[in-house]
Order: C-alpha cells, then sequence, then structure tokens
C-alpha cells in the first residue's frame, strides 16, 4: 500500500524522531512511503488566529502537493483535522472545494490508518514501561478518532497502562493561545502535569505532537521525572 | 448591572481569577460534579445525539420563523389579557417597566432569576425610581445583598462563593448569627424572602421558554421562588429575549429536557412553572395585571449572520461547565454577565468589540462547548469566526501579529520559503540553545518560554533524514 506522508512542519524541523519512528512503523506494517518535498505547514496557527485569506494560499499549496496521493497519513491528530477542515474553508468555492473533499476523504490521523485502513490491531510492538495516555482534543472531538490508539496500545507487549484523570481536557497549548494568553495557558498545562504525575506512569504518550510539546516543555521546566513519547515511538519499539 | 460587569482591563482580571484559589476550587469541583451529573442524565436516555439533533432543529426553526412565532406569542398573550411590549432596545425596555411601576406606585419588587434583566440593567433603573428589589433565586439574593457581586456563572450565580463567605455576607448584611450549614443558611433566606412576598407590588421574572400557540411562559427552577413571585403580586412583568420561544407545548418539552439534563444533571427540575396570562374569574392565585416584554437589544442584528446559531442557546451552561478556560479564570475574568464559551460567542455581538475583543481568544478552540451543546451550537467555530471578523472586517489585530502573520502565511505558502527558514533555524536559535532546549526564546517565543521550555530545532531535519535514506537505500 502506497503512503504519503504528511510529516507536519513541527516534526520536520522539531521531532524528526517523531517522522522517522512513523516512517519505519509504516514501512514494518509493509506500506510504501512517499515524502513530497513541496510540503509546508498545514496553516493552522494562522487560520486559528483568524488569518483566513492570508492561510489560504498555504492550504492551496498542501491541496496540490498532497491531491495525487493514495493516502495521506500523519502523525498528528491536530493537523490531520486541520486537511478535513480545508473543504469547510473552501466552501462555495467551485475549484477548491471538491478537491478539498477528495483531501479529506483519503487523510487519516497514523493511528487511525493503522486500525481502519490497514486493519491492524496489533503491530507486534514491545515497550517496557508504565504509561498513560493524553487524548488531544482535535484529535477526539472533531476528528473522531478515539478508540484507535487504544486498541494499539492495548496490544503492545510489557505496556503498563493506566487512565489519566480528566483525560479529555484540554492541555492549554491551542496554537496561539500558549503565547496570547500564556497565563491561562500555564494553569491548563500545570494541572495536565499533575493529572500525569497521579498515574505514576514514567511515559507520557500522546498523538498529537503539539500538545506533547507542550506538556513536556512544562515537565521539563518544572523538572518532574516524566519522559514524553509520541505513540509512532512506542508503536515503533521491540 | 448591565452586560459589562467591570472596569478592569482583561489581563487584570484573569490574574485576579488565576490567583483566588478558593474560586478555582470551588469552579474545579463544580465542573467535575456537575460533569459526571450531566453525562449520566443524558446518556440514561440512549440515545442523546437524536435528542440533540431535535432540538437543534427546532430551534433554528423557531429562528427561521421567529418573526411569524413572535407575532403569534403577541396575539396569544393579548387573547388571554396580558399587555406586551417589544423593545428593540434597553432602554426602550426599562422605559415602558418603568412606567408600569409608575402606574402602580410600587414600592417594593420581587425578582426570579433572570439573565436578561441583568442585561438591560433593569435594578439599577428599578433602584432609581425609589424602588426596593429583592432577588428571590437563592444565589442571586446572596450576591445582591453582598453589594451586588456580579454572577459569575449563569446557572449558579454565586458558585464563586463557598458557604463560609456565605455565612459572612449574611451575618454582615442580615444580623445572621447561625452556622455556614448550608441548611440553615438557606432557611434564613427563606424567612427572610417569605415576607417580601407577601409585600410586594410588582413581582419581575425572566422567561426560559414561552409557547407562541398559547401565549404561555415557563421557568424552570429548583427553589419555588419563581411560583411565588408569579402568584403572590398583584402585577407581573415578564421579561424576555426575543428568541426565548418555542412553536408548541410539545417543543417545549423537548428543550426543558434537553436544559435540564445539560444544566444540573436532572430529569427535570422541582419546579417548572407555566403561566398565561393575568389571574382569571375562577383562578385562586396569579396577577391581576400581566406584562410579557420582549427585549431585542441587538439580537435581530445577529439573526441572519454568520453567528446566527448563537441565538439557538437556551442556557444551560453545560459549556460553561466543560470549558478547562472557564475552569481556571473563573466567570468574572470574562467581564460580561455571559460567561464561559457563551459569553465569549455572544458577549462581543450584544456589547461590542470594543468592550470584549480579547474574549474569543480566551479558547484553544478545544471544541468540548460544541460537544456538550444540547442545541448543537458550533461553539469554538463561531470563536473562531469572531477572531477572522476582528483580523479581516475590525482591523482590530496588533500591527505585529499582522506582520508576523503575513509574514507566516507567505512562509508557509511558499516550499522554497519553507525550506530554507527551516533549514536556517538551528544556526538562527544556536545563541538560544542549551543541549537540546531553548529555556529563553526571542521574539514571540518569549511568552512560551517563560512557561516552558521549546525544543531546539533538530540539526538534521525530518526531510533531510528521509532524502538521504532514499539515496543510500535501506
Amino acid at each position: 500500500m502506497k503512503v504519503t506522508l504528511f510529516a507536519t512542519c513541527i516534526v520536520d524541523m522539531f521531532q524528526s524522531n517523531v517522522g522517522k519512528a512513523t516512517v519505519e512503523l509504516l514501512e514494518r506494517l509493509g506500506c510504501e512511503i512517499d515524502f513530497p518535498e513541496s510540503q509546508v505547514c498545514c496553516g493552522q496557527p494562522s487560520y486559528n488566529s483568524g488569518y483566513v485569506k492570508e492561510t489560504k494560499e498555504a492550504m492551496k499549496r498542501m491541496i496540490n502537493t498532497f491531491i495525487d496521493a493514495e493516502y495521506i497519513v500523519s502523525p498528528s491528530g491536530s493537523c490531520i483535522t486541520m486537511f478535513h477542515e480545508y473543504q469547510h474553508i473552501f466552501k462555495g468555492d467551485p475549484v477548491w472545494e471538491p478537491k478539498a473533499k477528495r483531501l479529506a476523504e483519503k487523510s487519516f490521523e497514523l493511528t487511525q490508518f493503522i486500525v481502519d485502513v490497514l486493519k491492524i490491531e496489533d503491530v507486534g510492538a514491545r515497550f517496557e514501561g508504565s504509561v498513560t495516555y493524553h487524548t488531544s482534543c482535535h484529535m477526539t472531538r472533531l476528528l473522531g478518532v478515539k478508540k484507535a490508539p487504544m486498541i494499539l496500545l492495548s496490544n503492545v507487549k510489557g505496556l503498563k497502562f493506566t487512565e489519566l484523570p480528566g483525560k479529555e481536557q484540554c492541555c492549554g497549548f491551542g496554537g496561539t493561545f500558549a503565547v496570547k494568553m500564556a497565563q491561562i495557558s500555564e494553569q491548563m498545562v500545570d494541572e495536565k502535569v499533575r493529572h500525569v504525575e497521579e498515574t505514576g506512569a514514567e511515559y507520557l504518550i500522546g498523538a498529537d505532537v503539539a500538545c506533547l510539546m507542550n506538556i513536556g516543555g512544562r515537565i521539563d521546566r518544572v523538572g518532574k521525572p516524566i519522559k514524553v513519547m509520541h505513540i509512532a515511538e512506542v508503536l515503533n519499539s521491540r | 448591572m448591565s452586560m459589562k460587569i467591570s472596569t478592569d482591563q482583561f489581563k487584570e482580571r484573569v490574574d485576579k481569577g488565576i490567583h483566588d484559589d478558593f474560586m478555582r476550587g470551588a469552579v474545579a469541583g463544580a465542573q467535575d460534579g456537575m460533569g459526571v451529573k450531566r453525562r449520566v442524565a443524558t446518556e440514561e436516555l440512549g440515545n442523546w445525539e437524536e435528542w440533540r439533533s431535535h432540538g437543534e432543529e427546532i430551534r433554528q426553526h423557531v429562528l427561521e420563523n421567529l418573526d411569524y412565532y413572535l407575532e403569534q406569542l403577541s396575539e396569544n398573550v393579548a387573547k388571554r389579557g396580558g399587555n406586551v411590549f417589544f423593545a428593540q432596545t434597553k432602554e426602550e425596555a426599562n422605559e415602558y417597566i418603568r412606567g408600569v411601576v409608575k402606574k402602580k406606585e410600587a414600592k417594593k419588587i420581587v425578582k426570579s432569576k433572570s439573565m436578561v434583566t441583568e442585561e438591560i440593567s433593569l435594578n439599577a433603573m428599578l433602584e432609581q425610581e425609589g424602588c426596593e428589589v429583592i432577588e428571590t433565586d437563592l444565589g442571586e439574593y446572596i450576591l445582591q445583598i453582598d453589594d451586588n457581586d456580579p454572577p459569575s456563572h449563569i446557572v449558579v450565580p454565586a458558585l464563586h462563593k463557598n458557604k463560609e463567605q456565605i455565612r459572612e455576607v449574611f451575618t454582615e448584611k442580615l444580623g445572621y448569627t447561625k452556622t455556614s450549614k448550608p441548611e440553615e443558611l438557606a432557611w434564613h433566606a427563606r424567612q427572610m424572602l417569605r415576607k417580601e412576598y407577601l409585600s410586594a407590588d410588582i413581582g419581575i421574572t425572566g422567561c426560559n421558554f414561552a409557547v407562541a400557540e398559547t401565549g404561555s411562559f415557563s421557568l424552570v427552577t429548583n427553589e419555588g421562588n419563581a411560583d411565588l413571585v408569579t402568584a403572590l403580586p398583584k402585577t407581573q412583568i415578564t421579561v424576555m429575549g426575543m428568541e426565548r420561544l418555542v412553536p408548541t407545548f410539545e417543543e417545549m418539552e423537548v428543550l426543558v429536557s434537553l436544559l435540564t439534563r445539560s444544566a444540573v444533571g436532572q430529569k427535570l427540575t422541582s419546579y417548572i412553572t407555566v403561566l398565561t396570562g393575568p389571574k382569571e374569574a375562577l383562578d385562586v392565585d396569579g396577577p391581576e395585571e400581566f406584562h410579557l416584554v420582549i427585549v431585542d437589544n441587538g439580537r435581530s442584528k445577529i439573526l441572519g449572520g454568520e453567528f446566527q446559531s448563537v441565538l439557538q442557546c437556551i442556557r444551560c451552561a453545560a459549556c460553561i461547565n466543560v470549558c478547562p478556560v472557564y475552569r481556571h479564570v473563573g466567570g468574572h475574568s470574562y467581564g460580561s454577565i455571559y460567561s464561559g464559551p457563551i459569553g465569549a460567542v455572544l458577549s462581543p455581538l450584544l456589547g461590542g468589540y470594543d468592550e470584549f475583543k480579547e474574549l474569543p481568544y480566551a479558547s484553544t478552540l478545544c471544541g468540548a462547548c460544541t460537544e456538550v451543546c444540547p442545541v448543537k451550537i458550533p461553539l469554538h467555530n463561531l470563536l473562531h469566526k469572531h477572531r477572522e471578523v476582528i483580523v479581516e472586517k475590525e482591523g482590530k489585530a496588533p500591527i505585529s501579529e499582522k506582520l508576523l502573520m503575513k509574514a507566516f502565511g507567505l512562509g508557509a505558502a511558499s516550499p522554497l520559503m519553507y525550506k530554507l527558514g527551516s533549514k536556517m533555524a538551528p544556526a538562527a536559535m544556536n545563541p538560544f540553545t542549551v543541549g537540546e532546549k531553548i529555556t529563553k526564546g526571542p521574539g514571540p517565543l518569549k511568552a512560551w518560554t517563560d512557561i516552558r521550555d521549546f525544543p531546539a530545532p533538530n540539526k538534521e531535519r525530518f526531510r533531510d533524514w528521509f532524502k538521504n535514506r532514499e539515496k543510500g537505500g535501506k
């Protein structure tokens, strides 16, 4: 199966380890990976701040980059949710709305792709450690992917899972919210870190790099001994 | 009180909220408690999503045919001997009510809970007229005797106060001598209020839903105070937002179920009061005179526009009870009587962007509000829509942000610029990098690194790794 990887700008620039794990994992599951060089950012930072006109060029660029793919897969729930949003943003546009619809139909978040498209529930991973999992808002509420990451984690050998209290609560990232409303964001991420601590888990796992960058950044700042990992890295462990 | 409840700047209000440990504990506790109750009450129906869709349909249908139903309601209220006044502005609403007060030479007025009367600053006008105004909803009563402390929640107005604080207020203002046991406090308030109902000249209520077909209106309460407000005084004035109506009792039943389950996790509240016109010949109680004041106050401007769905709101506060921002800053931080996600959408529409421009940004767009809304208002989309309007139509975004976003738009749209930018990033960030972290970032990064570490850009970008790997074979 041919998979076109939408790595996301955060992974490309800051978390290349997540991109590598995604490629290795999908290859192991029998996929052939393609990475179009012309991919940029999905446009969320400016779109979510209200700069819709300014963002449309970036969106068009992304649509053109990915439109001929068989499957588009991304290790970020939020960025792939944005791909699904494009069709609403271009609503009424005779050229771009249909294109955006086509894009959405073949866009999948990594765990969603593995469970729903590849129909694999056990990727054969082994990971020794106690973990908890943060359910990212856009991935669960807007994209509707709730079960896939749980199914995959439950089949990882050696992994000890504890549910995160208040798991459905936002971590306080929210794109530019994290800097624009830094004071509020700090309170939100602090509560999230407290909840992670309460589980006693060694690892916090998530399927969205942005949330992990936020929670992980706070964990590091306050010096908690909790390691943060993307679910692709856990599923790629053997 | 008007819609605006503070002259402090947004940042100061938030700062106050964040440092109010008690309030934050109370809000978090209430959110967690009500969250569970709401989930149980909605799940036990078995087909909650169908209920939500039905609620949405009813509300949309009413808004699409609002002129028709308002006319039908007015005719039917008049047929039953009531008076109807349509107020385009809050001044018109107050003026009409002032006229009734003067004609009746009213001195004492009892009120049941109503957000719309807060919105139009009714109490201030009544007090100016020399009337004694008594709020009879326990929460509102507590706030009123505490020098008109503003409500911090649309359903639980005194959410920010604990029983000790309430005892202090009662002791200072009412000469209360007992303990902070809620039963004792409530009993005292009840004693104080009972005599007020009996001696009031006018009763004023809000309106949960008016029923167009019969000219009735309903009140949803847990304390029974609205029953007394509507049964004892000789004159009754009901004030309603112009969108708060349903075609028939059939739709009212659906919306009341959605409301009570979403608001407090109850199948029904203790009292659902439905009243139609003034007292008739065989009635034992009820007002001799009935006035319905229908308030527009900016609502018709929202109708037909991109924010119309906000008028679907049935004021259940489910969105407030799940909002992670409200959780940490509390209701007063919003600076409006309408707080939380619904307040952040509604306040700029009714009160203007100048007063409430920060509110649409006080959200991570996490979508928790949209997920629980019983009438499916896409709240987080409307918050985003506000941002778009602020940036593109109102031109109110800061210039530095505009430049940054323009640059971002250009950079993101051009693979070449993106590639160059991302390639240069490690060198550019080098002076700020310690190991693999940036702990003191420049420019816009500073606000991030004041709180959290930021990862240093990878020396080898993912795309370089991928390319090298392809070249070198697997």
